[in-house]
């Protein structure tokens, strides 16, 4: 036997390979392989994510415009649920057998093991009957989740609202965000984002492999807690925002109002509006549907996306400007026959109106075109019209631009519309180099023709004119967080390049409008309110009514633009429904008005037009066009009248001169302003 | 007294200290395995480390009484013990208990049971030597070769019919002992080829491994022109490692329980199911993977306190070392086996007696075989197989049966200087 006595090592070997082989496989998982450690990790840690409040917004009082509430998710693990009484718990939640079936197929295949949302956001009654009941559902669990609630239902198009963060959101977001997050979507929500959502924590938890929590995972040391968000405090008025709200009910518009000392814009009313809790809770997807669909658009937020030609209300500026260039005076006179020639076109005052001579604080008063129009051609030919009209226009159009018009003014809201504030290179785009003239562009003299302007920029040109040569960037947030915030931007003076002396006369002319000029129902018993109508044509609709405004005279707390689409004349609508604003702003009451007008005539007012290609609408369209046809048939005998009567009586009959003036007033196809 | 001094001075003092260490081992990683923060008491008895402690004690208790026995007692009552296990083995067909799809356990009551394949390891090793340590035996010759392979084979056909896959292939490793009393090497040879040949057929193309099989034919051909015999050998021996490899795919997806099967693809990587067949073996990877260089440390395991390892304290209990102690416990734990074994071999080789030598490399064998298999399946090298790590798991019946294994030796060790008593 001795004869097998080598075997040992044999044996003694294969043994050693053996467990050298183990060896090199031990040292291979534990030491040269990570992946283990992360995959124990991953399977005892979960990290929990803590959801910071959001921050609340209140109005410029210290009123609560939106603030948290909270409701409950139910979550479910599919492998710990055991039979129960599913009618009572359907019953609890206010479910069908088959959605039941639905959700508990939709969580299992997320994970049987893992916890995931059963039923989404029930109220905090419902949450109290279901918790008592709740032991008796194992597998079942409910998560506290706050929503976003409005106490007031008003300045939505402010607010905005949150939503779960889409797929580019979270792209973007560099993986901050999860799917399932809320983000702000639009609004202030949008805008102070990175504000309001506060800082996420995370708790590291741990768990058995039975899902059974187990702890802090050491003892918290990698955890955080979550920051609540700051809270905002809006420069809004809630008192004016509503009385806002109401008054332009059912009509499409806009107000803004801003204190022209701080660029605190005070009222934003975007109107159609809706209730902002209506994009909350369980019912905001369809709510969110019908919003949507809904032909007058209310998640158009008017005060910075619409715009408008701003008509008359643009005269002021117009003055201005002239004067600082140096072509007018105040005292300057200018006689008006009811029309003015610029070139070969005659561009009337609204209504015909003779003015006789006026100067400047009577042609704001009385919005006379022809002055404005004079202005205008001055400061264009200024250098000899012909081929230097362009470098002329180029210099106006900067004066006007320094007023904000043209660009954005950065509110602190998304999606911000610049208007319209064309530049010689548009005109020469479109009549070809050299191929126009002052006369070519006269409508921008009465803020007309190509110029567009948003109701912020007319708000803010008001504020300009009352602050007597600058504007604090209108913003709607005032202070953020508890330190009360103001951004540095919001501190500095704009200057608009406007010595302070020449606003006198203008200020002087737009008191007039008030005092006895085209605004005049709308004088505030005791205050100096100075503003301007407009009377904006729309093509196949009704003109939009405008007025732009401050208030008082001296040191003014307010000025405000309010715009109404296709309602009719600046004085008619527009004038009234600001100076209901501002004197509830000023006087925090509305008193009885020597016009006789009241608020509550303008609430129930409805103005709004017929929705586009409904059946009302083609009815009313066709209804137009016939009497079109008859009309001009009308007139063309009525001209023809007219010739002969000329031609025959000689051209002193004055009635007949007035006919024919209006038929030949007719013929550019742009009825112009007041 | 003199006698009995001298006694106590040669008994491999060496040996018995790896095993306690083993023990102590052992016991820790139990306790880890288990650990409540909410039961402090390392006593308690309805705590299995506490119930471990009981085993280490009796444990050593049976190791001091079998110190104290006459080694001729030993020799003489091997055919009785033999005797005594396979009717345990046939009884506990009959009236043993099923734990986990095993009929192994009869019931002793109090909370204790034993195992009887247990016992079959050390009274089949016994049984072994003493056949093939008796005169005119030898391996090489057919009809001893017959006997000796019936005494291993009685026990493992009656475990298999439990049916205990591990200990029934424990029982193979005796193929060491038969080799080194004699058995030819080409045995060996064979078995590592068919088990390298089994896999092969089962990862790669059947046509790959002929080709492959022939070139390496050709090549040995050349080399061996010279010896006819030889030649003629090898061509059988090719013709026989084709017709396996066309016979391995039928025979495993037919002759091979459905989860035996499961359990290899896993391993192969055939099938990769994380979460169902492969879910234990690949949370005990990560438990072992994730100690890392130095462990988690005594009872910071996450995988084993949080269970998600299953039988973390017997079969996986080497998940508890690699993961609390990292691949320093990992090479502290196989140095101690590989001490162990390799002394147990120097033990063997200097006895005097073949009685001695032969039980010797029996318990190497049974060692070898649990320790590397055990740990293997641990680390996903082999399928999941339920085998004990010898003196670190929890259970009384295997503490005891592997003690009353390596102390026996110990004993007869002991009295290498005196009588030869075969």
């Amino acid at each position: 036997m001795n004869s097998y006595f080598g075997r040992r090592y044999v044996i003694a070997g294969i043994f050693i390979v053996f467990i050298l082989v183990l060896l090199a496989r031990l040292f291979y998982i534990q030491v040269v392989d990570d992946r283990y450690y992360l995959y124990a990790q991953n399977n005892v840690i979960r990290r929990l994510i803590q959801y910071p409040a959001r921050g609340p917004i209140l109005d410029r009082n210290g009123k609560i415009m939106v603030e948290n509430e909270r409701v409950y998710d139910i979550t479910v693990v599919p492998k710990q649920v055991k039979a129960f009484d599913t009618v009572e718990f359907c019953k609890l939640l206010n479910i069908d057998k088959d959605g039941f079936d639905k959700r508990i197929i939709k969580a299992r295949k997320y994970s049987p093991y893992r916890s995931s949302v059963f039923e989404k956001q029930i109220s905090a009654q419902q949450y109290a009957s279901f918790q008592e009941r709740l032991s008796e559902f194992p597998g079942f669990d409910a998560v506290q989740r706050p929503v976003r609630t409005y106490p007031d239902s008003s300045a939505a198009q402010f607010l905005g609202y949150i939503g779960e963060a889409t797929d580019a959101i979270i792209k973007r977001s560099n993986g901050y965000y999860n799917p399932g997050d809320y983000v702000g979507i639009t609004g202030v929500e949008k805008s102070y984002e990175n504000v309001l959502r506060g800082q996420r924590g995370v708790r590291n938890m741990l768990y058995d492999s039975h899902n059974v929590p187990k702890g802090v995972y050491a003892n918290g040391a990698y955890d955080t807690a979550a920051v609540a968000g700051d809270r905002l405090i809006s420069s809004l008025d809630t008192k004016i925002q509503k009385l806002g709200e109401k008054l332009m009910q059912n009509k499409i518009g806009s107000i803004v109002a801003i204190e022209p000392s701080t660029g605190e814009i005070l009222c934003f009313v975007s109107t159609p509006t809706y209730d902002p809790n209506l994009l909350v809770g369980k019912e905001r997807g369809h709510n969110a549907g019908i919003l949507y669909k809904d032909p007058y658009k209310p998640f158009f937020v008017r005060p910075i996306q619409a715009y408008y030609p701003p008509g008359s209300s643009f005269k002021p500026l117009s003055a201005l400007v002239a004067m600082q260039e140096g072509v007018i005076t105040p005292q300057t006179i200018y006689h008006c026959p009811g029309y003015y020639i610029a070139g070969n076109r005659r561009v009337k005052c609204f209504h015909g109106e003779v003015h006789g001579d006026v100067n400047l604080a009577s042609a704001v008063a009385h919005s006379c075109n022809g002055y404005f129009d004079m202005v205008f051609e001055r400061l264009v030919n200024r250098m000899g019209g012909g081929r230097k009209t362009d470098t002329a226009y180029n210099n106006w159009r900067n004066n006007v631009a320094k007023f904000g018009l043209g660009s954005r003014l950065h509110l602190d809201l998304p999606a911000e519309n610049r208007g319209n504030l064309p530049k010689a290179s548009y005109y020469d785009k479109m009549y070809g180099k050299n191929g126009w003239r002052s006369s070519t562009v006269i409508s921008l003299a009465i803020g007309q023709g190509e110029l567009l302007a948003t109701p912020l920029q007319l708000a803010n040109i008001e504020a300009t004119i009352a602050n007597r040569g600058f504007y604090y960037k209108p913003h709607l947030i005032k202070s953020i967080g508890d330190q009360r915030v103001i951004r540095k931007e919001y501190t500095e003076k704009n200057y608009v390049g406007i010595d302070s002396q020449y606003f006198n006369p203008v200020i002087n002319g737009m008191q007039n409008v008030v005092e006895f000029g085209t605004a005049s129902s709308s004088k505030i018993p005791g205050i100096i309110m100075c503003g301007k109508t407009g009377t904006v044509e729309v093509k196949n609709k009704g003109d939009n009514s405008v007025f732009v405004a401050f208030a008082p005279r001296d040191n003014p707390k307010i000025a405000i633009a309010v715009v109404v689409e296709n309602s009719g004349q600046g004085a008619t609508w527009a004038a009234p429904i600001a100076s209901f604003i501002v004197e509830q702003y000023l006087k925090g009451s509305i008193s009885k008005r020597a016009s006789g007008i009241y608020p509550e005539y303008y609430i129930n007012k409805n103005l709004l037009p017929e929705i586009p290609g409904s059946p009302a609408e083609k009815a009313r369209q066709r209804a137009d066009s016939l009497r079109r046809v008859k009309r001009d048939s009308l007139k063309k005998a009525a001209a023809d009248t007219a010739k002969k009567q000329i031609e025959l009586k000689a051209a002193t009959n004055k009635q007949a001169t007035k006919t024919q003036e209006r038929s030949i007033a007719m013929l550019p196809k742009r009825r112009d302003d007041e | 007294m003199n006698n009995q001094r001298s006694f106590f001075f040669n008994v491999d003092w060496l040996t018995v200290l790896i095993y306690l260490a083993l023990c102590t081992i052992g016991w820790f990683n139990i306790h880890a395995a288990v650990y409540d923060e909410t039961k402090t008491s390392i006593f308690d008895l309805s705590t299995e480390y506490g119930k471990q402690l009981i085993y280490i004690i009796s444990a050593l208790i049976i190791g001091i009484v079998i110190l104290l026995l006459e080694s001729r007692f030993l020799t003489a009552l091997a055919p009785a013990f033999y005797v005594i296990t396979v009717l345990l083995l046939l009884a506990v067909l009959v009236v043993g208990r099923n734990v986990g799809g095993n009929q192994a356990w009869i019931d002793l009551g109090g909370g204790f049971r034993l195992q009887p394949s247990e016992f079959a390891k050390f009274a089949t090793c016994l049984l072994l030597a003493r056949y093939l340590s008796s005169t005119n035996v030898k391996v090489t010759e057919f009809k001893s070769f017959l006997i000796a392979g019936g005494i291993i084979l009685l026990p493992m056909i009656l475990i298999k019919l439990q049916p205990d896959d591990g200990s029934t292939l424990v029982f193979c490793s005796l193929i060491f002992v038969l080799y080194r009393e004699g058995l030819s090497g080409y045995f060996l040879i064979v078995v590592g080829l068919v088990a390298t040949l089994f896999v092969l057929a089962l990862l790669v193309n059947v046509w790959f491994i002929v080709v492959g099989l022939v070139a390496l034919a050709v090549m040995l051909l050349l080399m061996l022109r010279r010896s006819r015999q030889l030649s003629v050998g090898l061509v059988i021996g090719l013709v026989a490692c084709i017709g396996f490899v066309f016979v391995v795919k039928p025979l495993y997806y037919n002759g091979l329980k459905k989860h035996q099967r499961a359990r290899i693809d896993e391993v192969l990587g055939l099938n990769n199911d994380k979460r169902g067949v492969g879910y234990n073996q690949n949370q005990s990877k990560i438990a072992i993977g994730s100690g890392r260089v130095w462990g988690k440390g005594y009872l910071q395991g996450t995988q084993t306190k949080y269970s998600f390892v299953p039988a973390q304290s017997t079969d996986f209990i080497f998940c508890t070392v690699g993961e609390e102690w990292g691949f320093a416990g990992s090479i502290t734990v196989l140095g101690l086996y590989l001490f162990l074994l390799l002394r147990i071999i120097v033990i063997a080789e200097r006895q005097r007696s073949p009685f001695s030598r032969i039980y010797g490399y029996g318990v190497a064998s049974i060692i070898f075989c649990h320790v590397t298999i055990n740990i293997a399946m641990a680390i996903g090298y082999m399928p999941v197989i339920g085998i004990p790590l010898p003196f670190i798991s929890y259970g009384g019946s295997s503490l005891w049966s592997f003690t009353t294994l390596l102390f026996i030796l110990l004993k007869l060790d002991s009295n290498r200087m005196g009588i030869n008593y075969a």
